[in-house]
Order: structure tokens, then C-alpha cells, then sequence
């Protein structure tokens, strides 16, 4: 097996990709927002509860490959009672985890989500790491209308 | 079915110098054909011959070159009336491709001839190319847009069909074969039966032209369109067919230079079919390159290359069959080619990453077909699509990257 795939499809990246956290509705969502990849079909709700300026909770649904529910999966564990200003650098810092190999970021800040860094080796998949980062985003700039990554 | 003794697979693969790479440390599988083909020696040197001795502009130079480049040009539309058994030259349209060919007769015949009421027939397999001229020309006219179901193995249901032709239908548009799933329909039955109520119909053949052998006039169809890209030419030229009569009392679909015959500020008048439809300065080499293509069809053998094909379609479907949770969808009796499938609940994408990186290169999405999709309520399939190039031993390297799949998401 060759390194760079094994590097991209982690046993974590395949654990949280098969059985993703956090994956349901929300009904005291402050925010919620349509995700969609049109190019691969990738979907995902995105809600927040978002509280005093701290993200209380974050769960999504959709469906979509291994890359981008792992994604969605971890960021679900990584923002909760994070800061809204936190999670947009971590939103920041994650981009260049997974487009950028001279990133200059804290990859102890990112915990977990190090793991997706294999992706940037993979261009035609960044925008399935991305997409659930770019609902997030939009999300918190109170955008209502779903957002796509084309 | 037996195998093609004489058909050298060998020796044709030497035809085409891409195939001889190593992709991610393996030899390249190239299975993505029904997204494009790859291009044989001859179609490269009759474009870089062209460049190098020929290159001008078509029908107005009074100089050699411009000369000798008009008649490539025109000798390629022979060709091409040869190849689809076309009655007359001048219904061969050059375009851009398939989508340009569907583009243009929707804007043309569609506009004219479209009111409040009317309706457009297509089908549940078409592709996005022959639904989206369709809905625009609809939305613009007041006519709608009706679909013929299809069963679960994704054959047109014809008794649906025959209930949907009715007095409404100005125009059936249908897809001679299906990209995504490989269905061969039944388009000579479906004309005949239009016709007994005088509805034109255009055959959508991007991906028939390279595996089946076409005859415009035993089909009777009013309008056939291919791209070059998916027979083994370049991209960016296709045809459209248009039976004579029709052509002559279509408008034209763009304006400029080459479709006019006298222009003055006030009124300009048309020129005669096929430059009517052909304004602006051509794909010339592009025509040149479809020229060489065909020859080179026809010198394997249309016949020889959809036995070869049938006979990888038989072999990778009874291989791929015994790989656990794989569920093959499209399995039509009278099939193209195309392989399209799901593996379990593993995501198409991570399938088709995973079989890149063993050099095998496939189709994962939706294959421009988003309503078939729905159909078959898969977000996306996996999808292989043999060429005349393609061998057995490609097909079992295909089955062991999926079973190398399972195993990584077991």
C-alpha cells in the first residue's frame, strides 16, 4: 500500500468517516446551513448552538465520502466551547493544514484534525476536507442561503 | 461469445503512446472512456501535419494554403457523411461537440417551433447536456418538459413511452446510449413510433458513435449528434446531423462570418446548410483530427471493436459480480461498454482515489446525470468504460484495487 493513501485514509479518518460524532439534528440550533459540493454531490447540514459568543454544540447530517464526514466529524468534537473568534482561526489554520505545505500553523492547537493533513496531497479531494469548514464559516457570518464550495 | 481471434489488443495499445505510462508506480489502466478517449498516433500526426504544412483559414483565401485547408476541411465532412451513412454532405454540421449539436437544435428547431402547451420528450438516462438545452428552451417558450421512466435495470419503459407521445410532443430527444450506466435503447423503434405522429426526434449519440456502427437513414432520425473527443478524436469539434429539409428551414443559431452569403446594415441573407450553422472561423484541425479518427475506426473495425467490448463487458461484469456488496447499477440486456456500480457504503470518491493510486483510472460522481441518480437513489457510482484498447488483464487489476478498497475500509 502505498504511504500517501495510507496516510490519507487513517484508521481514525475511516472510523469517523464510517461512524461519524455528533451526526443528528439540532432543535435549539442558533444557526443552521445547507452545505453542497455539486461537483461530487457531497451534502451536509451544519447547526450550531452558538452562546454568548461560545459555540456550545455543533452537529451536522448529510452524506458524502470518508474525507468530508471525517471532517465534519472532527470539527463537530474540535469546536465545541470554542470561542466564535477561536474557531475562525482554527477555520484559518485548518485551510492551510490541507492546502498549504509551508503552513505555518500550531499543529497543537489542531489536535485530532492533524489527521486530514494527507489531503494536501490529494488536490481533487481538499474541497470534501473543506466543505463542512466553509459551512462553518458562512454559518457564523449568519449567511442562510446554502453554500457551495464551487 | 467468443473471443476475437484477430483482434490485437497488443498491437493497438502501440497505437496509442499515452497509454505506455506508469501512474503512482503502476502501468495505466485507463477505464474513464466514456468520459473521453484517448487519441491514436495518426489523429496526433494529422493535427501536427496540419499545423506545419496547412494551417489557414477555410472557403475565402484565394492562396494554396487556404486551399488545401478547405478541402481537409471538406474532405473530413465527407468523411464523417461516410461514417454515419449521412444521404446528403452537406446535413454534416461541424460544432464544438455533442452539447453544442443538442444547444443548437433546441435554440433553432426548439424556438421556432415550440409554443405554451407543447411539450419536449426525453428520458430518465439522458445526460445533463440533453435536459438542460430543453429546460431553457421550455422556460423561454411555455412548453414542458416530460420524462420516460425507466425500470430497475435502466431500460426505457415503453409502454410509458408510447402513452407519453401524444399530440403535444413537438420533439423527442433521446440518448442512443447511456454514459452512466451503458443502456443501449431502442431508438429505431422509439423514431418509428414518433414518426407515426410526425414528432422530429434527435438521438443524442456521444456515446454510441465509438462502439456502435450508425446509419442515419436506416435509423430515419431527424437529428443525430456526436463528439469527436469520444471516439478516439480531439475535443472541441463534433457533428451535428440534420436531415436536409429540416436544416433548410431552420434559423441560424449564431451569427458572424462564414453563415451569411450577402450582409448589408439593413438585412443580411443566410447561406445554404452546412455553413448556415457554421459561423464564425471552424475547428479546422479539430475536423481534420475527427477525419483521422474515424479512419482509424474503421480500420480496426466498428464491428470488431463492439465484439472486443462486449466481450470485456461479460468478463468485468462476472468478475465484479463476486466481489461482496457490490451492487452493479444499469444492467440492461443490450448494454454499452459501462460498468457503473456501488461498493457497500464506501463513497464513490474514496473508491475512485484509492484505484487511482493502483493506476487504475475510473469515473466516480454522478456522471452528469443527476436525475438517474435520484432514480436509482445512489448520490454517485463508481463507473468503468472500456475502450478498444482496453484487455482482460486491466479489468482484473480493477477487481483487485476494489478488493484492496474492502480491505482498507473493513
Amino acid at each position: 500500500m502505498n504511504l500517501e493513501l495510507r496516510e490519507l485514509y487513517q484508521t481514525m479518518i475511516i472510523d469517523h468517516g464510517r461512524k461519524p460524532r455528533n451526526f443528528h439534528k439540532m432543535d435549539n440550533a442558533t444557526h443552521v446551513l445547507e452545505g453542497f459540493n455539486p461537483l461530487c454531490g457531497d451534502k451536509l447540514t451544519l447547526y450550531l448552538n452558538v452562546n454568548n459568543n461560545t459555540i456550545k454544540e455543533v452537529s451536522f447530517e448529510g452524506s458524502g465520502c470518508a474525507i468530508s464526514m471525517a471532517s465534519a466529524s472532527l470539527m463537530s468534537e474540535h469546536l465545541r466551547e470554542k470561542k466564535v473568534a477561536d474557531a475562525e482561526k482554527v477555520f484559518h489554520d485548518f485551510h492551510e493544514l490541507v492546502t498549504n505545505d509551508d503552513a505555518n500553523i500550531n499543529m497543537d492547537e489542531l489536535g485530532k484534525l492533524t489527521v486530514l493533513a494527507g489531503v494536501k496531497e490529494f488536490p481533487a479531494r481538499v474541497k470534501c476536507a473543506t466543505l463542512a469548514w466553509h459551512t462553518l464559516h458562512s454559518a457564523l457570518h449568519g449567511e442562510h442561503e446554502p453554500i457551495t464550495t464551487e | 461469445m467468443d473471443a476475437v481471434i484477430d483482434y490485437d489488443v497488443t498491437r493497438i495499445k502501440q497505437d496509442f503512446p499515452i497509454l505506455n505510462q506508469q501512474v503512482h508506480g503502476h502501468p495505466l489502466a485507463y477505464l474513464d472512456n466514456a468520459a473521453t478517449t484517448q487519441k491514436p498516433n495518426c489523429v496526433l500526426k494529422a493535427i501536427d501535419y496540419y499545423y506545419q504544412h496547412d494551417n489557414s483559414n477555410v472557403h475565402r483565401g484565394v492562396h494554396a494554403l487556404s486551399e488545401r485547408a478547405t478541402k481537409s476541411y471538406e474532405a473530413a465532412r465527407h468523411k464523417v457523411q461516410e461514417f454515419v451513412n449521412a444521404k446528403h454532405v452537406e446535413e454534416i454540421i461541424f460544432v464544438r461537440g455533442t452539447t453544442e449539436a443538442i444547444n443548437l437544435v433546441a435554440n433553432s428547431y426548439g424556438r421556432s417551433n415550440l409554443n405554451a402547451g407543447d411539450s419536449v420528450l426525453i428520458s430518465t438516462l439522458e445526460h445533463h447536456s440533453n435536459i438542460i438545452p430543453w429546460q431553457m428552451v421550455c422556460e423561454q417558450t411555455g412548453a414542458s418538459l416530460k420524462v420516460i421512466p425507466i425500470n430497475d435495470a435502466g431500460e426505457i419503459n415503453l409502454e410509458a413511452f408510447e402513452k407519453l407521445l401524444t399530440d403535444e410532443v413537438k420533439i423527442l430527444a433521446v440518448g442512443h446510449a447511456s454514459n452512466a450506466i451503458g443502456t443501449v435503447n431502442p431508438i429505431k423503434f422509439m423514431i418509428n413510433k414518433a414518426h407515426e405522429k410526425n414528432i422530429p426526434v434527435l438521438i443524442d449519440g456521444a456515446q454510441a458513435a465509438p462502439h456502435i456502427a450508425i446509419d442515419v437513414q436506416d435509423l430515419d432520425c431527424d437529428f443525430y449528434a456526436l463528439s469527436g473527443h469520444k471516439m478516439y478524436g480531439p475535443t472541441g469539434i463534433g457533428i451535428l446531423y440534420g436531415k436536409k429539409a429540416l436544416l433548410e428551414t431552420m434559423l441560424p443559431y449564431q451569427g458572424g462570418g462564414e453563415m451569411i452569403s450577402r450582409v448589408t446594415f439593413e438585412k443580411s441573407t443566410y447561406n445554404k446548410i452546412p455553413h448556415k450553422f457554421e459561423a464564425g472561423t471552424p475547428n479546422i484541425a479539430g475536423a481534420i483530427g475527427l477525419h483521422a479518427a474515424i479512419d482509424y475506426l474503421q480500420s480496426v473495425g466498428l464491428d470488431n471493436i463492439a465484439e472486443h467490448e462486449h466481450e470485456l463487458l461479460i468478463y468485468a461484469t462476472e468478475a465484479m459480480s463476486s466481489i461482496p456488496e457490490l451492487r452493479i447499477i444499469g444492467t440492461a440486456k443490450e448494454k454499452i461498454g459501462v460498468v457503473s456500480f456501488i461498493l457497500g457504503d464506501i463513497h464513490a470518491h474514496d473508491v475512485g482515489t484509492i484505484l487511482d493510486h493502483h493506476g487504475v483510472a475510473i469515473r466516480a460522481g454522478h456522471h452528469c446525470a443527476m436525475p438517474l441518480m435520484d432514480r436509482f437513489e445512489v448520490p454517485a457510482t463508481v463507473r468503468a468504460s472500456f475502450g478498444l484498447y482496453n484487455t482482460r488483464e486491466e479489468i482484473d487489476r480493477l477487481v483487485d484495487a476494489l478488493n484492496d478498497v474492502r480491505r482498507m475500509f473493513a
